[in-house]
């Protein structure tokens, strides 16, 4: 039985709609037109205990409402949903009681009072016996190195330093299961390794099982063995990212400088991409000329200075898949 | 404490330590009331001295009515809870919704932290100035006079839990039509005249027409003002007194019982929307 189950989810949102202007408004005080906005059309995967999964897709694509469904915080139009065996909006107390959820964008302490004072009240709302939630605080504390932290009011905290509160605060109650919302949005970069970081020893040594979204494809790739790219309420890819890749991207990427101004080259399967100077940047398909024949022939004809082999970004593999998928924001 | 409730007094606490530190608030609260109260009285004052005979309550009573109310203003439901308005709008309801306690409790934990926070300072600084100060300066026929007697102080006591645990199922109310329209300012507008007037912070309700009075006295709101104040000087005693405070009773279960129901609808139909 895996631990998130999830079929056939679909959840709409009825959004009110008027026309534009005086006259819209005026109309729009006699009929409300209705629209329906579909954030899930078709959502269907699982995810064992201890997996770490991330979710991505571009803006609308229905990740946060995902989150926000196997959280409890909303009711699915249909389909079905499972964490841990409970339907997480039918059985909220239970449920909520099991899992962790740090939203990047929101806050759960207190904006007034100081770290420690709001770590003290979740332990109480969450009815953590005081040994188990000091131990439990100690360790989040040197994890996190929250120390010099705790005696400030949160809204004092940098951005980085209040999502590592926000880390612990998540996590006081030994949730089972950790939700996180693009928790590494509008993190500096020290703040993000440490948060990729953190995640992944919870992952790996105490078998937390997490679900991630984000825009960081870098989140992705320090993270997830594993990811699911989501368009317009539907699944479009479950897969490795590897995998992903090499789906999306046959071509890979050369890179030459030679010693003088670059050539014209005519290679069956490779395009040059671009041109500078005395470096050429190729692109071709392993599968019809492989790397190591395409470099012998190029230093065969030419006197090469550098080369190198590379993959294309995965900014731009996803890039490259949304448009495939035509699925980018309309 | 017993573990059934702790989540809801850390709820409490939280709200009611960061509630008292708004000391210039309070100040002001209580200068207002202050300067209130001392109109009210003298109005009273011109009015007894031309129809005193006729009046349901004696002038140091009502002085005395007079100074209670304004010492407690604070603890009438008239604002809805600024607290869930904002949650509301900015989403962190969302993180309420994963707290594994009830959603109702909670909020009313909150809201119970907030009111007697707002009304603890202003009701000590009012209970100085018109209970010590102005006997202690020859004023004493328009201070606050102690209780009627022993008998009042035991029904006050429970009086005056009641009359709080019934604002704040009150207020309950408010916030969840604030919640569910996601403003309150409609709400505030209806709820502060209609709690003013039936209340009897305003004037106490014997001072309506008598045609009205059998239903003034049995609306939920005179648990709030009336009952509990008639009850400190007396006004009220014996059997009227237990019957005031079953009423206050009876009020507080069914409007507890109507919020939860519609706390409950209201969050089915609460939809998070955006990224």
């Amino acid at each position: 039985m895996p631990q998130i189950l999830v079929e056939g989810l679909a959840k709409s949102y009825r959004v009110a709609e008027r026309a534009p202007g005086l006259g819209g408004a005026v109309r729009g005080l006699f009929r409300r037109r209705w629209r329906e906005v579909k954030a899930l059309v078709d959502l269907s995967f699982s995810l064992e205990a201890g997996e770490l999964l991330a979710f991505i897709g571009p803006n609308g694509a229905g990740k946060s409402t995902t989150v926000k469904i196997l959280s409890g915080i909303l009711r699915p139009t249909s389909g079905r949903v499972e964490v841990g065996g409970l339907v997480p909006y039918e059985d909220r107390l239970r449920h909520v009681a099991r899992i962790g959820v740090v939203f990047g964008q929101r806050s759960q302490l207190w904006w007034d009072l100081p770290v420690l004072d709001g770590f003290d009240l979740l332990a109480d709302i969450y009815r953590v016996p005081p040994d188990r939630y000091r131990a439990r605080r100690d360790e989040l504390v040197a994890m996190l190195r929250l120390e010099p932290l705790l005696a400030q009011p949160v809204r004092q905290l940098s951005l980085g330093q209040r999502m590592r509160a926000e880390f612990a605060a998540a996590l006081l109650h030994d949730p089972e299961v950790l939700f996180l919302d693009e928790p590494t949005i509008g993190l500096d970069a020290p703040a993000k390794l440490a948060v990729r970081e953190f995640v992944k020893r919870l992952n790996r040594e105490r078998g937390v099982t997490v679900l991630l979204t984000t825009h960081d494809m870098h989140d992705v790739e320090a993270l997830a063995e594993r990811v699911i790219v989501i368009g317009q309420g539907r699944l479009l890819a479950d897969s490795s990212l590897d995998a992903l890749r090499a789906g999306v991207f046959a071509e890979r990427r050369l890179w030459v400088d030679f010693t003088e101004e670059a050539p014209a080259l005519d290679i069956p399967g490779v395009q040059v991409r671009a041109r500078t100077g005395r470096s050429l940047e190729l692109a071709f398909d392993p599968a019809k000329i492989p790397a190591a024949q395409l470099i012998a022939s190029i230093a065969a004809a030419h006197a090469v200075e550098d080369i190198h082999v590379d993959e294309p970004a995965i900014e731009e593999v996803i890039a490259r898949f949304y448009d495939l998928h035509d699925s980018s924001e309309a | 404490m017993s573990a059934a409730l702790r989540p809801y007094a850390a709820a409490f606490r939280a709200r009611f330590l960061l509630m008292l530190q708004y000391r210039v608030a309070a100040l002001a609260g209580f200068a207002t009331q202050c300067w209130w109260g001392a109109i009210k009285i003298m109005v009273y004052a011109a009015f007894y001295e031309s129809a005193g005979a006729a009046a349901p309550i004696s002038l140091p009573n009502i002085v005395t009515y007079t100074w209670l109310g304004q010492a407690f203003l604070a603890l009438l439901p008239w604002l809805a809870d600024p607290e869930v308005g904002a949650s509301i709008r900015t989403g962190g309801v969302g993180y309420d919704r994963l707290r594994p306690i009830d959603a109702y409790g909670y909020w009313y934990a909150r809201t119970l932290g907030w009111i007697a926070a707002r009304a603890l300072p202003r009701a000590v600084l009012m209970l100085l100035a018109a209970g010590v100060v102005l006997p202690l300066v020859g004023l004493e026929a328009w201070a606050w006079q102690p209780p009627a007697g022993p008998e009042a102080v035991a029904l006050f006591v429970p009086a005056f839990v009641l009359m709080i645990l019934l604002a704040v199922a009150v207020l309950m109310l408010a916030n969840v039509v604030v919640a569910a329209s996601l403003n309150e300012r409609g709400v505030n507008a209806i709820l502060m005249p209609t709690v003013v007037v039936f209340s009897g912070s305003l004037v106490p309700l014997d001072f309506f027409p008598d045609a009205m009075r059998p239903f003034l006295h049995l609306q939920p709101l005179a648990g709030l003002v009336d009952i509990p104040f008639r009850i400190y000087f007396a006004d009220l005693r014996g059997a009227a007194a237990l019957q005031g405070l079953a009423l206050q009773a009876g009020w507080i279960v069914v409007l507890v019982a109507l919020g939860r129901v519609a706390m409950a609808r209201m969050m089915r139909h609460l939809e998070m929307q955006g990224g």
